[in-house]
């Protein structure tokens, strides 16, 4: 009797496991692909900058409804992620790592993209492009290189694209009895108009740079290779397939820093300059106050000012002006960009590849393509867009986009994350004075070669 | 006896179950990653390869890795040690058999400090120590000008951060050994003619000499992993200033994408707090 007590609570104690693990499971299964309406639920995972994220706001702004009206057995769910820049790669990499996890459309930074790729996190997509009519006329043909992995196969659609340059507060380089429109014609002109701001304009910082690791990939690309491609060297050496660990480029590029922040002191404090947020700081509170006068960013910064933006300017085109970053010593082409911009990616554990590719196929057409860059203020990768009304008259976007012809792109490798991380924390330790740019170049060159060995690197 | 000591092991069988899984598997597979060229994107996250000592012969030869173990011992020796053991067991004396009132208001205030999580201490600690926080306003009031804190004394910015938010714990810790000492032996000694500072060292520190290194080794393990103060309060910079070795590993765990170096990292990280606390003990010869 006691023995038939026992037996039973057990198979009663199994039988509720059971029910709890199946319940659990099939509760997975439904949020996974919303079985439950009859409905794919296709999920799109992006980097969001808060409340007031400008990708967020334009999905919000009626272009799910409509897509979901053209497509009733498909639902979209929006899924921002809110991270710095650095966290947000790590983050979608553990999320597509699992098919419980995975979104199904994901945006990926192109700097990460071949790296994520080999890692085999993401879907080529080679047969869907080749279905897709516009892929082939209507995308920037030097674009596609950075959504290609290091297999030749397309990994990604690219979204945005974007160039780099000078931005400068007009009323103050007037002020301090420097040219408008500014446009030095190399780096001693860049150097001695910031010395030309601290003497005659006490109280404003005359040159930004991002050069806080904490800024994350923005100091190697925004700052580290604006110069570095300026020069006669670069970072990478196509033919040997190398890191250029040593080059007298990337000294001069050390030095160039050293000279902004340590000698001349013409950088912000370093209380701004390490701050994650110090690109945020410079266009929302220092320029809008008058107490910057130049910085080094991206094309999109200036939409901050923009009606919409986060902190608006009247007037804006009167009072700031965007100029091209020179090269080293004006030597050919005479100004220099590097440009980036992100892609979107459908990750290799997606469960709804076919119902993603659909929305992707939406979400870059020709109209929504451009929606999202005029609303966020980048270039599009799309070369008709300039035929949308709207995209070419907005304020700076012609000469960002003129400065596409001389465009650099980064090294097309999936040991880029490596090298560049190394290159953030060496160009923060350059800036705070804590190392010289000679003991830097050494270092970079050891730090390099012992994370990725002797073979893949060499000295100019 | 035989039967009964089965059924012990029968009864123990689900705490050392649940040991094994949530406490030693992860250990076990800890030590297997360090020894591997795991990493979280690149071709190496997908073919993850054995490499034996290759990840500790790096960490060996990396000069960043020698000023994080260097950091670290700073950060442990000022903050846990001289900070928060010493300083917490002056503020246990000095409120012995005082007035409860008093003892009350002193506790609250240092309490505060222990309760606040350790990301809002890091923002108030940001807030305090900034170019225009109120620390330089403090002493603005007496002429004297602004200092970047953050940047001209990072370590000690980190260092006060973490004793004002870690002392209440040993104070606590010491104020309950400290009740506990009779009162009848420290008058006795009194009487006897010894002075206050004999009675502390001679009758008071070894009665509490066990809650002494246990508390010793809980500050040092819980300093050993502090990793969200310094890493919201200067992200490890300037430089490497601040870098300590959990920031280290962080870094290159997830800036870097590099787990089995990570994880190699953290396994140094272990074993010194496994040798920290072997020295504590031995030490003060207080048997675990």
């Amino acid at each position: 009797m006691k023995m038939n007590k026992f037996k039973v609570s057990m198979t009663a104690a199994m039988a509720s496991l059971l029910l709890l693990t199946t319940a659990c499971s099939s509760s997975n299964s439904n949020s996974g692909s919303g079985a439950a309406e009859g409905k794919q639920e296709v999920t799109i995972t992006f980097r969001s900058s808060g409340s007031e994220d400008t990708l967020t706001k334009y999905f919000e702004s009626g272009l799910i409804e409509k897509f979901e009206t053209d497509n009733p057995d498909i639902k979209i769910k929006i899924a921002p992620v809110l991270a710095s820049e650095g966290d947000y790669t790590s983050k979608i990499v553990l999320q597509m790592k699992s098919p419980d996890t995975a979104p199904d459309i994901v945006a990926e930074d192109t700097s990460i993209i071949k790296s994520d790729a080999a890692a085999g996190y993401l879907e080529p997509l080679d047969t869907q492009v080749a279905g897709w009519s516009d892929w082939k006329d209507k995308f920037i043909e030097n674009l596609k290189a950075g959504v290609t992995g290091e297999d030749g196969k397309i990994y990604g659609v690219p979204a945005t694209s974007d160039t780099r340059g000078i931005w400068y507060n007009k009323e103050l380089l007037a002020q301090a009895g420097l040219p408008v429109p500014f446009k030095p014609a190399n780096w001693d002109e860049v150097l001695e108009a910031a010395r030309t701001i601290k003497d005659k304009l006490p109280g404003v910082t005359p040159l930004n740079m991002i050069v806080g690791k904490s800024s994350g990939e923005g100091v190697t690309m925004q700052t580290l290779e604006m110069l570095l491609y300026g020069t006669n060297d670069t970072l990478y050496n196509d033919e040997t397939k190398k890191w250029v660990v040593s080059s007298p480029g990337l000294l001069d590029s050390f030095k160039f820093i050293n000279q902004l922040f340590n000698v001349d002191k013409t950088g912000p404090s370093m209380q701004v300059a390490l701050n994650g947020q110090a690109g945020s700081i410079a266009f929302q509170q220092l320029f809008p106050q008058g107490k910057l006068a130049m910085a080094v960013d991206g094309s999109w910064a200036g939409s901050t000012w923009f009606e919409n933006g986060a902190a608006p300017i009247e007037n804006v085109a009167d009072k700031m002006g965007f100029a091209p970053f020179p090269t080293q010593n004006g030597q050919e082409p005479g100004a220099i960009t590097m440009s980036g911009g992100w892609a979107w990616s459908i990750p290799a554990q997606s469960q709804n590849k076919e119902a993603a590719w659909k929305f992707l196929e939406f979400l870059m057409n020709q109209e929504n393509a451009t929606g999202r860059v005029v609303a966020e203020g980048n270039l599009s990768p799309r070369n008709d867009s300039v035929d949308v009304a709207g995209y070419t008259d907005r304020t700076y976007t012609a000469e960002a986009q003129a400065l596409l012809e001389v465009a650099k792109f980064r090294p097309a490798n999936d040991q880029y994350a490596t090298v560049s991380a190394q290159l953030q924390s060496i160009v923060e330790s350059i800036a705070s004075g804590k190392l010289s740019p000679e003991d830097a170049v050494k270092q970079l060159k050891d730090n390099v070669t012992r994370s990725l060995g002797e073979d893949k690197v060499e000295v100019k | 006896m035989k039967r009964k000591s089965r059924g012990a092991f029968l009864f123990l069988t689900p705490s050392v179950l649940l040991l094994l899984i949530f406490f030693i598997v992860p250990i076990i597979l800890t030590i297997c990653f360090a020894f591997t060229n795991m990493a979280l994107t690149g071709s190496a996250a997908r073919n993850l390869q054995f490499i034996g000592f290759q990840n500790f012969t790096n960490m060996f030869q990396d000069p960043d890795f020698r000023i994080s173990v260097w950091r670290t011992l700073v950060f442990l020796i000022f903050s846990a040690v001289i900070g928060q053991v010493v300083l917490g067991f002056i503020l246990a004396l000095l409120m012995k058999e005082k007035n409860v009132t008093f003892r009350r208001i002193i506790g609250i205030i240092v309490i505060a400090g222990w309760v606040t999580p350790e990301i809002v201490v890091a923002f108030c600690m940001v807030a305090f120590f900034s170019d225009n926080g109120s620390l330089n306003q403090i002493i603005g009031w007496f002429g004297i000008s602004p200092v970047s804190w953050l940047f001209s004394f990072p370590m000690v910015s980190v260092i006060i951060a973490n004793i004002w938010h870690g002392t209440a714990f040993s104070m606590m810790v010491y104020q309950s050994a400290l009740d506990e000492i009779p009162k009848d032996i420290e008058e006795a000694a009194t009487i006897d003619g010894a002075s206050n500072f004999k009675i502390l060292s001679y009758i008071t520190i070894p009665m509490v000499k066990g809650s002494i290194v246990t508390n010793m080794m809980l500050v040092t393990l819980q300093t050993l992993g502090v990793f969200t103060l310094i890493y919201t309060m200067t992200g490890g910079g300037p430089g490497t200033a601040t870098q300590t070795l959990p920031v280290f590993m962080y870094n290159q765990a997830f800036v870097n994408y590099q787990f089995g170096y990570g994880t190699a990292i953290s396994l140094v990280l272990l074993v010194i707090g496994i040798v920290a606390s072997l020295f504590y003990m031995k030490s003060m010869k207080v048997k675990v």
